[in-house]
């Protein structure tokens, strides 16, 4: 809530002015009945059959009051209005920046389902309960002390009566919607699990219909969109108590006002035509705190989402930066010296790798499924430390350097990357500003041209999200494409070859090592032939080096690059 | 970036009311009960300022003395009597609530769950161009719309309804002079609400549609989280973001604006006046002796029931344009046209042997660009058939064609004589069993998935199948073994492992044939030769379709087809295509340059 805080200061004036203006409009709506009770009270017995003009006047002056009400009411809900999109556009950007920014192993850790749900089905309550809580909130208490205090001025005693109430009342409705909070917290967590099964249905739908298994996804969703509908049940049916015993008690104490009224008039303290004006009163006084528990529900299920939502913003920043230093001279360009790492502190995914590169190099990684490749290539974008070991780029820690200088100077491939629905051109763009130019020879590199050229508009052809509409080889060309845009400075492909034939792999080997030759080059495969012409190769086995030297050395030297080589090959050379 | 086409189709035309209305039908008793609570605790609602008038009156004051005669039993009684009333209403009301949010709930329970259905039984292309961040904003936003103003909605009508007859009823007793205001401030009410909400429709349809965009773009991005960092290109992607973020809020705030925020006042302030004109009407009736001060509070009492209700038709009017466009949105999800039925005779397809023909097949996923001109094909039961070829080529085309996911253009597709789109598709499918390049793997355990690939397999099966494919060890390497569970980005399963658990997967399945998509070319060659024995056997007796782009695993096959743009080239064993020296040779070559 203290975080909420901070995206609703900045239009404090503004909510200010707004709430005067809510104030005026509010205040003339209560005049109204009070002019009424004026009219019968004083002004008709007052005036003649002859003479009845006064009423008129006062006639006219209530309907002065219902404009003014009309043009502040308009204003104020217009200004609420905007008030909530620009705080929810904030919040929702912020959170969309925060999430961009968060560690692999924080990303991991709130998994991506629940970020989406944050981002969607909890900006949009946190939008409605801001609208509700201006809105109607503002109005209801607005009401509540202006319907309070003219009964006190009309009738103090019998005003009491009513006010006495009030304070269980509140008790009451602060208890429910605390426990609203809660319930509707559990409600969003169902909220993640349907969004978790609909976008596993989505990604599998092709295994799904393959197996059969219609049925029983349908199953598994019929129990989460019971969960989550009982979770809601609940959450309703807590909440909604606040409503019918907020207006039984006031109801009850307007039947007391009614029955000591009858009492104070006997003993000449009232006149009927105030108890007349008490009961307008009286209802206006019901339904604002009708109108208080309505926002007191949207607050309890606000709430909860904004909780949700801090929760990601506060995540604390996990890759902290080392004070920054000055390149090395002569120093390596990428170097791992001595590295180890696990995900989770127990289990050691990679175990004391080393190794320096320079530029206009090949490193080659072999290894098998599991092995710890694609952990090594995490580690070198600096998306996870090592625990030990030290990983240095031109001579300086890794940690030291600003992230987005590094990241600017290379480009990456990694499995099973991702493609937006959007032209060709603007995927291996990816927002950066290069000409088109060097995107044709990244492509003519990457062997996409050819079939980009086939393609209707070509540069210009639109992809399906994800991809969809290209094949798993042309999705690789076009990715490959996107990593050498740039001309990097360290080109790092994460078995980024892997859907393309060997003749379409040769060919692109050859273009990277003519076209882009001043670059350093990391290149992940599992095929002998894409990183036999590396300058080193290192082969891993369960997180550990088990060979390292060129292709020859290693053909040599080690057993495992041996049988490696033979099962692909068929020959030992 | 261009705005996206991709979007599932909206749903139009008037009938989206009465199809809600179908809904809530099929849950009649509910409805009728909620219906029956309403019209009783409004009833209860109604009689409590009828006896406050008249305990009023019983104070029995007069002006001109200014004395009361007060008749203190009557006032008590009827105090007593409204004290009774609030009660029961009360109690009625919260009866009322509970039976609203269970009949609500059932409802949106019931549209989502049949949505979901109805999503799964989309032909596969429909999942290629459609975002499933849009999918989950229609399931999430839209149904929330739905669930809190559909079924509400209904009741007000009703409640309101009620409160305005009943009350019409009422003042007409106390006085049809008076009643005679409301002929000039009701009609106008009436017409500025229903002028307003038809303008205000389109800005509901927008706020519906750019959510949904919005919800799309997140979920896209946040998939590509990793990448964008890997770039730095973060700030761009906000930038991004943030435009889209701009649109959505806008059409949010103006929908907003434009309804609640300006006809609530509007009808508020037609109230208003109605109210000044009670009141000075009401102030010279009194003059003229013709009223009551009691009749007078009865009245404007129930003025208040009159109007509210009104006021209240007017905020309805504009969340039912809110309601008509999340419900489109469902719907017309819903309504996207489903894979082509099944033959009304299609017969169950028995014991299957496993022989396949293609017959002149024509097909291409888009009109006008055909990448299978009339393929010919004959597959021997058991045999393994190879297709390889350039990426790009088509290969994947013809186990789409297999397996129904795409019908063709012309020509037809037999499977041991009988013409598989006269055959219901779940069994030809069961025929199948398969494993793709994509590896796909469900939320729940890892025992789970495997065990994804047979009714009621044991654990015992699922064990043997995992050894067989040669991810046993593994598996029990992961913190609860075969209990772990695999969640979102599954940090610690490579690529490679989940390959050998979708083999150990369909390891389990008992079907006749087999198609392998590329199916190991996420694992590496040494893995590869180590599942090999356990491939084989996967074979064994089956029709297999393998696809392969590293050739050295199709060498063994009955028949290797090379696709290449679509076409057959060449066709034949091994042996035969190297003598050939055709396309197959080239390519075998080049994978030792």
């Amino acid at each position: 809530m203290k975080r909420m805080m901070t995206y609703i200061r900045p239009y404090y004036g503004y909510m200010a002015l707004t709430i005067v203006i809510k104030f005026i409009g509010t205040v003339m709506d209560l005049v109204i009945p009070y002019l009424i009770s004026h009219m019968i009270d004083y002004v008709a017995p007052s005036v003649t059959r002859e003479h009845l003009s006064p009423i008129f006047w006062w006639g006219g002056v209530m309907v002065l009051c219902a404009a003014v009400a009309l043009v502040c009411n308009v204003s104020a809900n217009w200004r609420t209005s905007r008030f909530a999109s620009l705080v929810t556009r904030k919040l929702r950007g912020d959170l969309f920046d925060k999430i961009l920014s968060l560690s692999a192993a924080q990303t991991d850790r709130l998994t991506v389902p629940s970020l989406v749900a944050r981002m969607t089905s909890d900006t949009y309550t946190v939008n409605g309960m801001l609208g509700v809580i201006f809105r109607s909130g503002l109005r209801a208490p607005l009401l509540l002390i202006g319907g309070v205090a003219l009964t006190l001025s009309i009738e103090p005693v019998l005003a009491m009566t009513m006010i006495a109430v009030l304070p269980p009342l509140g008790f009451f409705v602060t208890v429910i919607s605390r426990k609203g909070i809660r319930l509707h917290r559990r409600k969003q967590k169902r909220v993640d699990t349907m969004v978790e099964k609909v976008r596993d249905s989505f990604t599998g739908i092709r295994v799904i219909k393959a197996l059969s298994k219609i049925d029983r996804e349908k199953d598994d969703f019929r129990e989460v969109n019971e969960t989550l509908s009982r979770s809601e049940e609940k959450a309703g049916i807590v909440t909604g108590l606040s409503n019918p015993v907020s207006s039984l008690v006031l109801n009850l104490g307007m039947t007391a006002v009614v029955a000591l009224g009858a009492w104070r008039v006997f003993t000449g303290h009232t006149m009927p035509g105030q108890i007349i004006a008490f009961l307008s009163y009286f209802s206006i006084i019901l339904n604002s705190t009708l109108g208080l528990s309505f926002v007191f529900n949207h607050l309890s299920r606000g709430a909860a989402s904004i909780g949700r939502i801090t929760e990601v913003l506060e995540e604390k920043e996990e890759m902290l930066l080392l004070p920054s230093r000055e390149a090395v001279e002569g120093a390596p360009f990428l170097e791992f010296r001595n590295v180890s790492f696990s995900y989770d502190k127990k289990s050691t995914v990679l175990q004391d790798i080393s190794f320096s590169l320079e530029k206009g190099q090949t490193l080659g990684i072999l290894g098998g499924t599991g092995s710890g490749k694609s952990t090594l290539i995490a580690l070198m974008l600096r998306f996870y430390d090592p625990d030990q070991g030290e990983i240095l780029f031109e001579g300086r820690p890794l940690a030291s350097c600003d992230p987005r200088e590094v990241r600017g100077r290379l480009g990456v491939v990694f499995q099973n990357d991702f493609l937006m629905a959007d032209t060709l051109e603007e995927n291996i763009l990816f927002t950066r500003s290069l000409s088109h130019p060097m995107v044709e020879k990244a492509a003519l590199a990457a062997q996409a041209l050819p079939f980009i050229e086939e393609k209707e508009g070509g540069f210009d052809y639109r992809l399906t999200t994800k991809g969809n509409n290209l094949s798993g080889g042309q999705r690789q060309r076009v990715l490959l494409s996107r990593a050498m845009a740039s001309s990097p400075e360290l080109l790092i492909l994460d078995d980024a070859a892997s859907a393309l034939d060997y003749k379409t792999d040769a060919a692109l080997r050859r273009a990277i090592s003519e076209h882009y030759a001043s670059a350093a080059c990391v290149v992940v495969a599992q095929r002998v032939s894409s990183v036999k012409g590396a300058n080193c190769i290192l082969v891993l086995e369960g997180g550990r080096t088990v060979g390292q030297g060129t292709h020859e050395e290693l053909l040599s030297e080690c057993e495992i690059y041996r049988e490696i080589a033979r099962s692909q090959m068929g020959v030992t050379e | 970036m261009k705005k996206k086409e991709t979007n599932a189709t909206v749903y139009e035309g008037r009938n989206v009311f009465l199809r809600l209305f179908g809904y809530l039908a099929r849950v009649k008793g509910r409805a009728l009960l909620a219906l029956l609570l309403v019209i009783t605790s409004n009833g209860f609602a109604l009689v409590g300022p009828y006896l406050s008038g008249k305990a009023i009156d019983a104070i029995g004051f007069d002006s001109a003395t200014k004395t009361a005669n007060v008749d203190f039993r009557q006032v008590f009684t009827f105090c007593a009597l409204m004290a009774l009333f609030y009660v029961l209403s009360a109690g009625l009301s919260y009866a009322l609530n509970v039976t609203m949010i269970k009949l609500t709930q059932s409802i949106t329970r019931r549209i989502r769950g049949e949505a979901y259905n109805k999503l799964l039984e989309l032909p596969v292309g429909y999942f290629d161009k459609l975002q499933a961040g849009d999918v989950i904003s229609r399931l999430s936003y839209d149904m929330d719309t739905i669930n809190a103003s559909f079924a509400g909605n209904i009741l007000q009508i009703v409640t309101s309804t009620i409160a305005v007859f009943g009350s019409f009823f009422c003042m007409l007793a106390i006085s049809p002079g008076m009643l005679g205001v409301f002929l000039l401030t009701v009609p106008l009410s009436v017409t500025y609400t229903l002028y307003k909400s038809k303008k205000v429709r389109p800005l509901f349809r927008r706020r519906s549609a750019d959510l949904g965009e919005l919800s799309g773009f997140t979920e896209e991005m946040l998939s590509g989280a990793k990448t964008i960092r890997a770039y730095g290109r973060e700030k761009a992607f906000s930038e991004r973001y943030g435009k889209r973020n701009t649109e959505a809020s806008e059409s949010f705030c103006t929908a907003d604006q434009r309804a609640g925020g300006t006809l609530g006042p509007s009808v508020n302030f037609i109230n208003n006046v109605s109210l000044s004109m009670i009141g000075s009407v009401g102030a010279v009736m009194l003059v003229l002796g013709i009223m009551t001060p009691g009749n007078i509070a009865s009245f404007i009492l129930y003025s208040k029931r009159f109007t509210g209700p009104i006021n209240e038709f007017s905020n309805i009017l504009a969340d039912l344009q809110s309601l008509r466009s999340a419900a489109e949105r469902v719907f017309g999800m819903m309504d996207e046209a489903p894979e082509t039925p099944d033959a009304p005779d299609a017969k169950p397809l028995g014991q299957v042997k496993g022989e396949v023909v293609f017959e002149h097949v024509h097909f291409g996923y888009e009109e006008g660009k055909e990448i299978l001109h009339g393929l010919d094909l004959k597959v021997e039961a058991g045999s393994t058939v190879a297709i390889v070829g350039p990426t790009g080529g088509g290969k994947t085309t013809i186990v789409n064609l297999l397996m129904r996911f795409y019908d063709p253009t012309s020509g037809r597709i037999l499977l041991d004589g009988v013409p598989i789109d006269s055959l219901p598709r779940r069994d030809l499918r069961r025929a199948f069993t398969m494993v793709l390049q994509e590896t796909w793997l469900m939320g729940g355990t890892v025992a789970e998935n495997i065990a994804y690939g047979r009714q009621g397999a044991t654990r015992e099966d699922v064990e043997r199948a995992a050894r067989a494919a040669g991810i046993h060890d593994f598996i029990l390497t992961l913190p609860r073994g075969y209990d772990t569970r695999m969640e979102d980005g599954g940090l610690n399963v490579s690529k490679g492992q989940k390959q050998l658990l979708t083999i150990a997967r369909s390891m389990l399945s008992d079907a006749s044939m087999l198609i392998l998509d590329e199916a190991t070319s996420n694992v590496d060659t040494r893995t590869e030769q180590k599942i090999e024995k356990a491939m084989l056997r996967l074979m064994e007796g089956k029709t297999c379709f393998v696809i392969a782009h590293r050739l050295s695993t199709v060498q063994n096959a009955d028949c290797i087809l090379v696709v290449r743009d679509g076409d057959v080239v060449e066709k034949g064993t091994h042996e035969e295509l190297m003598k050939k020296e055709g396309f197959y040779a080239s390519l075998y070559q080049s994978q030792f340059s």
